[in-house]
């Protein structure tokens, strides 16, 4: 009859009006700067800079190699390698820029990076009243302890960690063996010089 | 005591009408009942910009507004404060005087519609015979003024939301006059006092005597608030405006102050009309149930227009926007029919009012209902079979 479906509609919004007082399912808004929802571990943002250990500075991972600057497809990254006062290059990065506003978030420097240095950041709120200055992030803002790290992508830094210590254990053991040879010549001269007389 | 909390606003306005000399104290009486009303209905509207938005929030599983003030009760004045510092924008093409006009012209006659209403037990700014009468004329002046704003404007959205608007309101205000006669045919008088009059007493099992609690009361108050909706420009029926499509309709040159006009005549026509349709169906002031007569009569009004506001909150916030056509064929093939159905019933239960056999209440109320759905059965086969309401089937050549 002519009329049905109007009181079908006004019966599912009056569910709708009432469960939103006590269904949290008919009312899934999060208020959010008082609350807010649990990022995934996988969200990205803007990339930041590793470092380990205490010193923001002497810790960072970056060794200025300019293989994300050439990367980068919007070119927002700037780095200046550090040099000492010989102009010897010190595989530091004197200033490493990077322009928030620019940047697609797109990841590309971080799966360039042959050192795990740079890493995606999960912050996001970065409103600022000066659109030119506010969003031009330097070294000393991008640079966040490996601790950090672990905190935003635990299975990533674990994943990285591991990998690292895996890669030094080796290199240590390759030292070595590399050490072993240098040594060991001595021993099969030594042997010869005995076998002589 | 109850009896002086009722009259608590007659005695406050006549000992301030006292407080004049007397060649002053007609005018002054006057004024004040004129202020009351701007002002009680002045907030009122705030008040409902803030329930409709909180409302259509709970209905669309949102919160609303809640950041200004607590609840965000304070959101109607950041609104008006933004309305106000606007600029106020006219177009160059614009007929000035024209387009001055018809937010003023789109206001004062809703106000002066209110003057007949009576909102409490001697509580009517104006009692006048043909009470009724003048709120139809008196609110017919607004389609005037919708007019006014979009021939005025000279922009083509505006002229077709005011092309629409005319053929709504005019469509529409043939129903809604025609159930409002159908309770004019029962009580007999056009004066809206009286009528209120004539749903005094209680009938069965304590229940008030009032029209929408006979069969043809019930199908009028139907009627009437569909077409209360359409002449106010509310979902369903807000063509007119019709963001979607013609962006405001005739609101599109306006801004600022003079748009909060519009806003401000549309929501007070929305109150005026469910005002007259409390008093025609609802029984007024009166109370429900005979033992809570003492509820001072005012509040029982005020309870019942915050009702029908709901009602028509919980209707914009389910109902799509219909199309012009389906518009035209609801008012004219259904509304109309429909209102005259009723006015029959009305008049056969105003006839069989002096039966006094035995069962003579039930076979009233058996009578009026068949009177009604009958029709309303036949009506709406014959329109949904023939397709002339409900979806419209495309035919595209092949
Ligand atoms: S995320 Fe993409 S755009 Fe942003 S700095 Fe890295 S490479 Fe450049
Ligand atoms: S972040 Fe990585 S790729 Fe970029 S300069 Fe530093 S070490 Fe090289």
């Amino acid at each position: 009859m002519f009329g049905a479906g109007l009181l079908k509609g006004l019966a599912e919004t009056a569910r709708n009006f009432v469960g939103s007082y006590h269904d949290p399912a008919r009312l899934p808004t999060v208020e959010y700067p008082e609350r807010r929802l649990e990022l995934p571990e996988n969200a990205r943002v803007f990339p930041f800079l590793v470092y380990d250990g205490a010193d923001p500075e002497r810790g960072l991972r970056c060794v200025a190699c300019k293989i994300c600057e050439k990367e980068c497809p919007p070119q927002c990254i700037y780095i200046v390698l550090e040099r000492d006062e010989r102009g010897k290059p010190q595989k530091h990065p004197r200033v490493f820029d990077l322009d928030i506003s620019v940047c697609m978030s797109c990841q590309i420097c971080v799966e360039v990076c042959p050192f795990d240095a740079i890493r995606m950041d999960t912050a996001f709120e970065w409103s600022t009243p000066d659109r030119f200055g506010g969003l031009l992030l330097h070294k000393t803002d991008l640079a966040k302890p490996n601790r950090y790290y672990h905190q935003i992508h635990p299975t990533e830094a674990a994943e990285t960690d591991a990998r690292l210590a895996a890669e030094q254990a080796k290199a240590e053991a390759k030292a070595k063996a590399q050490a072993k040879p240098k040594a060991a010549p001595p021993q099969p001269a030594a042997t010869p010089a005995a076998a002589t007389p | 005591m109850a009896q002086t909390l009722d009259q608590l606003l007659d005695l406050v306005q006549q000992r301030l009408v006292a407080l004049w000399p007397a060649p002053w104290q007609p005018w002054v009486a006057a004024f004040l009942g004129a202020a009351a009303i701007v002002a009680t209905f002045g907030g009122l509207f705030a008040l409902t910009t803030w329930l409709e938005r909180k409302g259509l929030a709970r209905i669309q599983n949102r919160l609303g507004p809640n950041r200004v003030g607590p609840y965000g009760l304070l959101q109607p004045i950041a609104d008006g404060l933004k309305m106000l510092t606007k600029e106020d924008i006219v177009p160059r093409a614009a007929d000035q005087w024209i387009h001055f006009l018809a937010p003023i012209l789109k206001v004062v006659p809703v106000l002066l519609a209110y003057s007949v209403i009576p909102f409490g037990r001697h509580l009517v700014a104006l009692d006048l015979e043909a009470g009724l009468l003048f709120f139809f004329a008196v609110g017919s002046a607004t389609e005037i003024a919708v007019f006014m704003a979009g021939w005025g404007s000279r922009n083509k959205y505006s002229l077709l939301g005011a092309m629409r608007a005319i053929a709504q309101l005019i469509s529409y205000e043939v129903p809604l006059v025609l159930s409002a006669v159908s309770v004019v045919l029962v009580a007999g008088t056009l004066s809206l006092p009286a009528i209120v009059d004539s749903q005094a007493g209680h009938g069965w099992a304590g229940l008030a005597n009032w029209h929408v609690f006979t069969p043809w009361g019930l199908a009028g108050f139907v009627l009437f608030m569909i077409a209360a909706t359409a002449k106010t420009n509310r979902s369903p029926f807000d063509l007119p405006e019709g963001e979607s499509e013609i962006i405001a309709g005739h609101m599109v040159e306006y801004s600022g102050f003079k748009y909060a006009l519009f806003y401000l005549g549309e929501y007070l026509s929305l109150f005026a009309i469910s005002g007259v349709g409390i008093t025609l169906f609802l029984g007024g002031w009166r109370a429900p149930v005979a033992w809570l007569d003492w509820v001072p009569s005012y509040l029982w009004f005020g309870a019942k227009l915050l009702g029908c506001i709901a009602v028509f909150i919980w209707l914009r916030g389910t109902m799509p926007r219909l199309r012009a056509d389906q518009l035209m064929n609801f008012a004219w093939k259904f509304m109309l029919p429909m209102s005259l159905v009723t006015l029959v019933a009305a008049a056969m239960w105003h006839a069989t009012a002096t039966w006094t056999f035995p069962g003579a209440g039930l076979w009233r109320w058996v009578l009026g209902a068949a009177l009604l759905l009958l029709p309303y059965r036949a009506l709406s086969r014959s329109l949904t079979q023939r397709g002339r309401l409900g979806p419209r089937r495309y035919r595209f050549a092949d």
